[in-house]
């Protein structure tokens, strides 16, 4: 039997906007907070991962192309992928980054720095994404952020692409960095509720 | 009569939830956010739920009943 499919069945339709809105206008990217605070919120309030079981699209997004489509080997993952050290130490990453693309965004609001119109593809690649800001309406630091932001969210896409195609669908969920942070926060949650 | 029942290895779970959107018996669920549980009242052991895992570290387990 085919359960019949809810609202959040389709939030990859808004993941994949949210990709192209970025594409013509990088002010959008600064809807990408909400892929943050939302798993945040839910986890630190409900105590669960109603957000990567439920609502993440781009799980969903992952388990169309790689499941659906078939665009994966679906294979199981190497072992040290899914090793706590990779998830914890792929987080801590991912936190530095995060707090370097703020000192960044903080530079240029503070007027040290130029505003640098590129998206940074896996930490390294600069790709030029001038066509995506015309400018002027906001501070220079405002549209930093939202090119910092932007090259997360892409990266972050590109490299669970990869892992799709390599591994299984949805590969990306077993180190992305929400995941394990709902997750830790979900375990700490318990703790203290076990303590009371 | 022995019986394919599923079984996660909880320590390696990411609580992800791809389980939970295949199994055809409604057995799995996240409770906690920590890791799947499966109800192994309703599960048939069909293994979907293990196929789809993208951790794969759900097994089909024999139990004697």
């Amino acid at each position: 039997m085919k359960e019949k499919k809810k609202w959040y069945d389709y939030l990859w339709i808004v993941s994949l906007t949210y990709l192209i809105l970025g594409f013509f206008n990088i002010l959008f990217a600064w809807l990408g907070l909400l892929c943050f605070f939302i798993p945040i919120i839910i986890s630190v309030t409900k105590g669960n991962k109603a957000y990567c079981n439920r609502y993440c699209g781009r799980g969903q997004l992952f388990s169309l192309i790689g499941g659906k489509f078939g665009f994966s080997r679906k294979k199981d993952v190497p072992k040290w992928i899914k090793s706590k050290y990779f998830r914890y130490g792929f987080l801590i990453f991912f936190f530095v980054m995060f707090f370097l693309m703020l000192w960044n965004t903080y530079l240029v609001f503070a007027g040290s720095k130029d505003l640098s119109q590129t998206v940074k593809l896996l930490w390294t690649f600069k790709l030029p994404w001038n066509h995506a800001y015309r400018g002027e309406l906001f501070s220079p630091g405002v549209a930093q952020f939202a090119f910092g932001f932007y090259s997360i969210m892409l990266t972050s896409t590109v490299l669970g692409l990869i892992t799709m195609v390599l591994f299984k669908p949805r590969s990306w969920c077993v180190y992305c960095p929400m995941g394990t942070m709902t997750q830790l926060i979900c375990k700490a949650k318990n703790v203290t509720a076990s303590q009371k | 009569m022995s019986k394919r029942k599923a079984k996660v290895s909880i320590h390696e779970c990411a609580a992800c939830g791809c389980c939970v959107k295949v199994c055809p018996k409604n057995a799995i669920s996240v409770p906690k956010g920590i890791y799947a549980e499966i109800n192994s009242e309703s599960c048939v052991g069909c293994g979907k739920c293990a196929k789809e895992c993208p951790a794969s570290v759900i097994t089909l387990e024999v139990t004697e009943r």
